[in-house]
């Protein structure tokens, strides 16, 4: 079992459901946590991204996480949830099933992901927890966040 | 006991670096940006020193200064006299108009300071 | 911020200010107003540039500016008579000045060939002896002196061996009408070492005989210390005009000597003490003084109150970070209560007229009142923006030959900060391009019966809730053949192509497009009149010429006053609102059957009076909705698009007009075609604001995406 180094600091993660499978990201990305609200559809977009949200009157794209990983799109509903994330300048807002947990690695550690073939989902995953018997997928978000496939409209 | 230092000069620079130097020295400044400001000021501040620049807007250095000598209040405050100018006739007239004392631009932090407190009684 | 680089910021935001008050101060000149207010504001101007200079260290500023300052210290003082000659020579100087400071600003260097052939030139113009260098950079006056000593006080004198020195020292009265005090002179001189004061009171008359203002005092000090004579006469420096001032070495007296002394001391010390008595009885004395002195204090400041100018309109100065967030939390603000007044509408249900709703009116009212004050805040003239023409019409024109005059009108037009900014830049330009394409040489125009210098104008004005700027020139005008020639070369139009006269002006707006037959070190920057129309409509403005073939151009520039608010048309589309910006739209219609016709497979024309124009299904080309809405069931919106003329926008319906706040899509997310930003209405959700062009744009490719327009020519030739 190998283990993906942190560096020498211990993060803590925030982990969160999609259907039946669970991930985490680094908590220091995490900006707030919001109920679901509907999103104003935008023109040209990628078929990931719900949409644009009102937060406190900034306008915020939502990106809908389950299309994106490529486990087919939500059905958004109430019970929804809405991971509002900072990357670098830009805030967006992951859509999710439910948030589950918060996690540190000090008391879990991260191993490396499994050589399976490449496919929609293994590739923003960077590693694996494992925790009271629920196997636990840590995201990059830069990756998810990264649109640098150009969408037709 | 803190001394006032009424400062005129239109230049918002100078006022700013005068302040910061004199400040730091424990003094308490007061700014006015002309001669005529200057002595709207003085209506209701008694200041130790007054350093005040010679060109300015409205009412130049030695209308202030003349002013200032003609005012019972403040005749005996004194003046010290700030600018870049150095030929011999506007120091004299300066001198002439009531001046105490004559600072040279670019000032010298600890000179300035040194002066003001040369004429603080 | 350290305090040094906080004053630093201070003044190159200062010097900005001068260099505009120079600047103005000799154009004024230019036009013949040589009062000597406007001539004492220029000097004031390069004598406060250089004195701030010199405290930064700004060697090359202060020498130009030395330089600089002489010259006009003649002027003023009726040595120099400021000729057209000089006022040129003072222009390039301001001009050349202007750039020390933004080198000295950006820790750049300035032109040093052309700053001191500049200043050779002031130097020329300036009577007696050449000042030359050795005076350029402000003497160094150690201590505060009215005659210059080079020694300084902190500095140790040399030789810092024990001296002795017996200091006499008998004040004038004029000693105390300077504010100067003895005791204060006496108490400097204890700091330089140990001191033995002896007063000679002889000469004080009595109280009835005294004169309050007499001085009578005579003191002979003995100083001991490590200081050398500079340093002694250093602590009368202020006051060595105004006494009888002796200063001498003493041998250093044996300890008998001292003894012998000291008993003299003790009738000394009690002298010295008297004028801190004396000071207060004086003061008393002068203020129950008869009315002579309250004579001279009053004719002063009357003396003053004339000479004061009118009292200049009270301002404050605003960090604008504070600025910017209060504009935002006043559009929270706007938002929030179009949110309350919604919510109370739907919940309660009440009328109209209910006291809930004439509140919630009045509440509006309000905000909105709050929210024009505050945009009102942010909002400059554009003279800051003009203040920057004069020079670069001086440059261009002299960089092509062309003689030119500028007249501007309008320029305390106020508009809102985010767009001031940006109007510099399309300005610029068309200033660059009316002076090397639309003015003649001063040949030509004379050949042309006109005045052998071009004239170009430059105005703004408020009209219909926007703010036009024009830029005119009464040059040659546009070369119409030459232009619809050139636009065929370039395969921006056909060959046979009938155009009218407006449209050919136009053509200068296409991408591509240059007439210069060389390009000239200006315009050879590669900005075309299309990079200016892009700028322009990267603001939400639109730009047009008009022509008149000899007699000149003019381009009229529109934009909206702010950049942070709109006046928006809220619509829907499908289960979409939208918002389309009011003023692209010049009506809003409910089509009839009979003017809706069929064009082609897919496409369908408005029959407006007598002109059809494009219908375009917002729907279908943002890819809201895959079915056409009806287009007797819905409205359409008549707009004017840059660069398809006039189309009108099929919409479900109209639910109201707005002002509403703009919010950036960018910021978070990214541009989008079609889209020009987003606004949140009073139900909380986003909205999306339309761009007007890239809706048709878009319509555009996605119609030949669905439908390609067919390629191959209807017959064939040849083979």
């Amino acid at each position: 079992m190998s283990e993906i180094a942190f560096g020498s600091d211990k993060s803590e993660l925030i982990s969160f459901r999609i259907g039946e499978q669970e991930f985490c990201v680094d908590i220091m990305a995490v900006r707030e946590i919001r109920g679901w609200t509907p999103a104003t559809p935008v023109p040209h977009s990628p078929t990931y991204v719900r949409g644009v949200i009102n937060l406190r009157g900034a306008v915020l794209p939502v990106i809908d996480l389950a299309a994106r990983l490529g486990l087919g799109v939500a059905e958004a509903t109430a019970r929804h949830v809405i991971i509002v994330v900072q990357i670098g300048r830009r805030q967006m807002g992951l859509l999710v099933d439910a948030v589950c947990d918060i996690l540190s690695t000090a008391d879990h550690a991260v191993q490396k992901t499994p050589d399976v073939a490449s496919d929609s989902t293994t590739q923003f995953v960077r590693g694996l927890i494992a925790m009271e018997g629920r196997m636990i997928s840590l995201i990059d978000l830069a990756c998810v966040l990264d649109e640098r496939e150009a969408e037709a409209a | 006991m803190t001394q006032t230092v009424l400062t005129v000069d239109d230049s918002r620079t100078i006022r700013e670096m005068l302040n910061h130097t004199l400040s730091a020295a424990g003094f308490r400044v007061v700014t006015a940006e002309d001669g005529v400001h200057g002595l709207d000021v003085l209506q209701t501040e008694r200041p130790d020193v007054i350093i005040t620049d010679i060109n300015m807007p409205r009412l130049d250095g030695f209308g202030f200064i003349e002013a200032v000598r003609g005012d019972a209040a403040h005749r005996a405050t004194p003046i010290l006299v700030l600018t870049t100018e150095s030929e011999p006739e506007k120091k004299a007239r300066a001198r002439e108009a009531g001046a105490t004392g004559w600072i040279v631009k670019p000032f010298n932090p600890t000179k300035l300071v040194d002066a003001v407190r040369r004429v603080a009684a | 911020m350290d305090p040094m680089e906080a004053i630093r910021v201070t003044f190159f935001q200062e010097c900005e200010e001068l260099l505009a008050q120079l600047e103005e101060g000799l154009l004024a000149m230019e036009q013949g107003e040589h009062d000597a207010e406007t001539i004492n504001s220029v000097f004031r101007a390069v004598h406060s540039i250089k004195g701030g200079g010199g405290a930064f260290g700004l060697d090359p500023l202060v020498r130009f500016a030395h330089v600089f300052e002489n010259l006009l210290d003649q002027i003023r003082g009726g040595v120099t008579e400021a000729g057209h000659e000089v006022i040129a020579a003072l222009l390039r100087a301001s001009d050349m000045l202007a750039d020390h400071v933004s080198a000295a600003r950006d820790g750049g260097t300035a032109d040093e060939a052309r700053s001191d052939a500049i200043a050779a030139a002031l130097v020329a113009l300036t009577e007696g002896e050449a000042h030359g260098g050795d005076e350029a950079a402000p003497a160094e006056f150690e201590g505060l002196s009215f005659t210059p000593m080079t020694v300084a006080l902190d500095e140790e004198p040399a030789g810092a061996a024990q001296a002795a020195w017996i200091i006499r020292f008998k004040p004038h009265a004029s000693l105390y009408n300077k504010a100067n005090d003895a005791v204060l002179v006496l108490r400097e001189l204890g700091s330089l070492g140990r001191i033995e004061v002896e007063v000679d009171a002889e000469a004080v008359p009595l109280l009835d005989a005294m004169d309050p203002e007499g001085a009578y005092l005579d003191w002979t000090v003995r100083l001991t210390g490590e200081t050398d004579e500079a340093a002694v006469r250093e602590v009368f420096s202020f006051v060595d005009e105004d006494c009888d001032l002796d200063i001498a070495a003493a041998d250093a007296a044996p300890d008998a000597a001292i003894d012998l002394l000291s008993s003299l001391l003790a009738i000394g010390t009690a002298g010295a003490e008297a004028p801190p008595l004396l000071a207060p009885a004086i003061e008393d004395i002068i203020a129950a003084a008869p009315a002579g002195a309250p004579g001279k204090a009053e004719t002063a400041p009357a003396k003053a109150a004339e000479s004061a100018a009118l009292p200049a309109p009270q301002t404050i100065r605003v960090d604008l970070e504070r600025v910017d967030r209060l504009i935002n939390l006043v559009g929270e603000l706007v938002i929030n209560q179009a949110m309350l007044a919604q919510r109370v509408m739907e919940s309660s249900g009440a009328g109209q007229a209910s006291d809930v709703n004439l509140a919630l009116a009045d509440l509006e009212h309000l905000t909105r009142g709050i929210q024009d004050s505050v945009m009102a805040i942010r909002a400059q003239p554009v003279k800051s923006v003009f203040q920057r023409m004069p020079r670069l019409v001086r440059e261009v024109g002299e960089a092509v030959g062309k003689r030119v005059r500028l007249v501007t009108e309008g320029e305390n037009t106020e508009v809102d900060k985010t767009v001031v900014e940006r109007l510099s830049e399309p300005i610029t330009h068309m200033i660059r391009n009316a002076i090397d394409h639309g003015l003649e040489s001063p040949a030509d125009r004379e050949a042309a019966g006109k005045p052998a210098e071009g004239s170009v104008r430059l105005t703004a004005g408020h009209r219909s809730g926007r703010i036009v700027i024009e830029v005119s020139d009464d040059g040659k005008g546009v070369d119409r053949a030459r232009v619809k020639a050139k636009a065929i070369e370039k395969g921006l139009i056909a060959a046979d192509a009938v155009l009218t006269d407006e449209e050919i002006d136009n053509l200068i707006f296409l991408p591509g497009f240059s007439t210069a037959a060389a390009i000239s070190d200006i315009s050879g920057r590669g900005v075309g009149m299309d990079v200016v129309k892009k700028s322009v409509q990267a603001l939400g403005g639109r730009i047009s010429i008009s022509s008149q073939p000899g007699q000149g151009s003019r381009f009229t520039m529109s934009l909206p006053l702010t950049l942070a608010v709109l006046d928006g048309m809220v619509v829907s589309v499908g289960d979409q609102t939208l918002v389309a910006p009011l003023t692209a739209i010049v009506e809003s219609l409910k089509p009839r059957p009979e003017e809706v016709r069929p064009l082609g497979p897919d496409n369908f024309v408005l029959q407006i009076r007598d002109v059809y124009v494009p219908l375009i299904d917002i729907g279908q080309a943002m890819g809201f909705s895959r079915t056409r809405v009806d287009p007797t069931e819905g409205v359409a919106l008549l707009v004017e698009s840059e660069g398809a003329g006039r189309v009108a926008l099929m919409v479900d319906n109209i639910q109201g007009q707005r002002q509403v706040v703009i919010k950036s899509l960018e910021a978070n997310y990214r541009p989008t075609e079609g889209v020009a930003a987003a606004t949140i209405l009073g139900d909380g959700r986003v909205a999306l604001i339309l761009d007007i062009d890239g809706v048709v744009t878009a319509n555009r490719r996605v119609a030949n995406r669905r439908d390609p327009p067919a390629r191959e020519p209807l017959a064939r030739t040849g083979t």
